[in-house]
């Protein structure tokens, strides 16, 4: 944490519809990281506004902060972030735990996503008996888990190789399809292209917002 | 908070993470242990001391005698000094006002005969009071009485180790034993915290022994005891004149310094609570001493443990945990965990204590180490208290930390 602040978004003003798949795209230094952790409320702007759903997200403490994390959103980070001591499954049924949720049911309801992510021979399994692929699916299980609003991605296939990336997208593309706002930070071209709609930064402003033709993972 | 779900999180953690529980663990468990073990040892010494001292009475003096050092009167220096049962009397009647009780004694040695076994044992040939200042404890039968006295009786009241040598399972009440070309009869048997030399003696009625020995009427030492409201001035008072009037009476120059001792109990008692306090300081001092070293171990562990754990308690605060369960959760872990190995550290370091019992007691001067338990208590509790702080400081910076910047601390 340097003492000296450094302005690097200059004025973004985007919105994002219920159901889409955007990419944010740009060179390393042009403020996507920034502007996705402001919309994960993992970082705050300094100024301007900020609604998701219809709630103004403003005068954000920590409290408040992990509450909406818990409710609104789900993450996917590019080094997967999962707890090394933890089972596939207890990483997946984290979330549900700081919702309060009963143990049963946290159970129940991880399993069913580590199903869905084509996992659950692997529940029991720790992060490090995992290949790279699988952790991010582990992930984007734990992300899926409390049925959040909005997903977001950062460099989600930035660890992973060619195949293992389609992989990975092809199960964005499928949550997608099934109604989950998503939004993918990245910096490769192939993987922007699997999205519907490409938002280009560039030293902190938006240089260019252009909906694609979506092209399949798989 | 404190619901069954967090206990289940924080016992899987700690099943998870043996080596950090271990460690953390250990700490706590051998601070505690260390601080029993000293605690009780400085308890041992300070028995080992009290044992010492309170083998006499503690308003007693014991008066002796020895050669002069000075002329005085035509006499000359050497002179030697002795008491003898004038003396006794005299000093009956003029200190009336401190006086509770006096008793002569006299040493000898003598070869004591029961059937077929033998043993030298020191020999004090004294009177009644003599009970009550050396705090001579009656097993069986009874002390020496003032009958025994006035009609020179050959009575002996012997020592428990008498006993057990000389009459092994029999009981000796009544029994005749030889003893100085004489038979004596077995009145009683004692014991004394003086220790084994103690109980390794013969009391006699001093005019019994004075007789056997050609009617002499010679005392060696004369002990007094003074009444107890006279207080530890009084006590002094008592003392300086008590020796002045010795003095006077055997003819000794004010200024010897030799051919009459005093030697108060009271003195000695007082020097030796003194010793006692530092003794409780030293103690005190390795106590808090060995805490501050279990604190200070176990602060730098909840530190590193902290550190540690910064990326996992970004992963929690990013999928959804407050500032407050972060807190909560470390805090939670370090008390149980301390509250654990502590309560271990005590119960072993208790059961080392007793294990060890009087074993040292001989080499090492510890008799019988113990620790209060409420003062083991109160350690692990300040142990535990602390530790907890020791977590609460790093958590509560961890749980501040945007979960970003956990994030990126690979």
């Amino acid at each position: 944490m340097g003492k000296n602040s450094l302005q690097v978004l200059k004025g973004i003003n985007f919105k994002v519809a219920e159901g889409e798949l955007v990419a944010i795209m740009g060179s390393s230094g042009s403020g996507k990281s920034t502007l996705l952790n402001i919309i994960g409320m993992l970082d705050v702007a300094n100024e301007g506004t900020y609604t998701l759903d219809n709630v103004p997200i403003e005068n954000l403490d920590e409290t408040k902060a992990a509450k909406y994390r818990n409710q609104f959103l789900g993450f996917i980070f590019q080094s997967f972030n999962l707890i090394n001591y933890k089972s596939a499954l207890e990483n997946v049924t984290l979330p549900l735990y700081y919702q309060g949720k009963k143990r049963d049911e946290r159970q129940e309801k991880a399993l069913n996503y580590l199903e869905k992510v084509g996992l659950k021979k692997w529940a029991t399994h720790l992060p490090s008996e995992l290949s790279g692929g699988q952790k991010q699916r582990v992930a984007i299980a734990r992300a899926l888990v409390s049925q959040p609003k909005v997903l977001l991605a950062d460099e989600p296939t930035g660890a992973l190789d060619s195949t293992t990336s389609s992989e990975v997208m092809a199960l964005i593309q499928q949550i997608n399809e099934e109604g989950k706002t998503i939004l993918v930070v990245t910096h490769e071209e192939e993987i922007a292209l699997m999205c519907k709609r490409i938002v280009r930064l560039k030293d902190g402003v938006i240089v260019e917002d252009t909906l694609v033709n979506q092209k399949k993972a798989l | 908070m404190f619901n069954k779900d967090s206990w289940i999180e924080i016992f899987d953690t700690i099943r998870k993470n043996k080596l950090r529980t271990f460690l953390s663990g250990f700490t706590v468990a051998l601070g505690i242990f260390i601080f029993v073990i000293l605690f009780g040892f400085g308890n041992g010494l300070s028995n080992t001391f009290q044992k010492f001292f309170n083998d006499d009475n503690t308003n007693s003096m014991f008066i002796s005698s020895s050669r002069t050092t000075e002329p005085f009167k035509g006499y000359e220096a050497g002179r030697r000094i002795e008491f003898d049962n004038a003396d006794l009397k005299a000093i009956i009647d003029n200190f009336d006002k401190y006086l509770e009780s006096i008793s002569p004694r006299i040493y000898d040695y003598a070869n004591i005969k029961y059937k077929h076994k033998s043993n030298n044992y020191s020999i004090r040939a004294v009177s009644p009071p003599h009970q009550y200042n050396e705090m001579t404890i009656m097993m069986q039968g009874r002390f020496l009485n003032e009958d025994d006295i006035t009609h020179k009786k050959r009575h002996a009241v012997i020592g428990r180790l008498v006993a057990l040598d000389l009459f092994e399972d029999e009981n000796p009440i009544g029994k005749y034993i030889d003893g100085s070309g004489h038979t004596w009869k077995v009145i009683g048997v004692f014991q004394d915290d003086g220790g084994d030399r103690e109980e390794r003696t013969v009391y006699i009625p001093y005019t019994s022994l004075q007789k056997i020995k050609k009617n002499t009427d010679k005392i060696d030492e004369i002990i007094v005891s003074y009444k107890p409201e006279i207080g530890y001035a009084g006590a002094v008072e008592f003392e300086q004149k008590l020796k002045q009037f010795l003095k006077t009476k055997k003819y000794i120059s004010a200024r010897d310094r030799g051919g009459i001792y005093i030697r108060n109990v009271a003195d000695t008692l007082k020097e030796s609570q003194q010793f006692a306090n530092v003794l409780q300081w030293v103690i005190s001092f390795i106590g808090i001493g060995t805490l501050i070293a279990g604190i200070i171990g176990i602060s730098n562990i909840m530190v590193f443990v902290v550190k540690e754990r910064t990326k996992e308690l970004g992963i929690r605060k990013a999928i959804g945990a407050s500032p407050r369960s972060i807190i909560a959760m470390i805090l939670q872990e370090a008390i149980f965990i301390t509250t654990f190995s502590g309560y271990f550290g005590l119960i072993i370091g208790i059961a080392t204590l007793s294990l060890i019992g009087d074993t040292l007691e001989a080499e090492y001067y510890i008799t019988n180490p113990y620790i209060e338990i409420s003062t083991a208590i109160t350690a692990t509790i300040i142990l535990i208290l602390f530790g907890a702080l020791a977590g609460y400081l790093p958590a509560r910076k961890a749980a501040r930390i945007k979960p970003i910047i956990a994030l990126r601390d690979e």
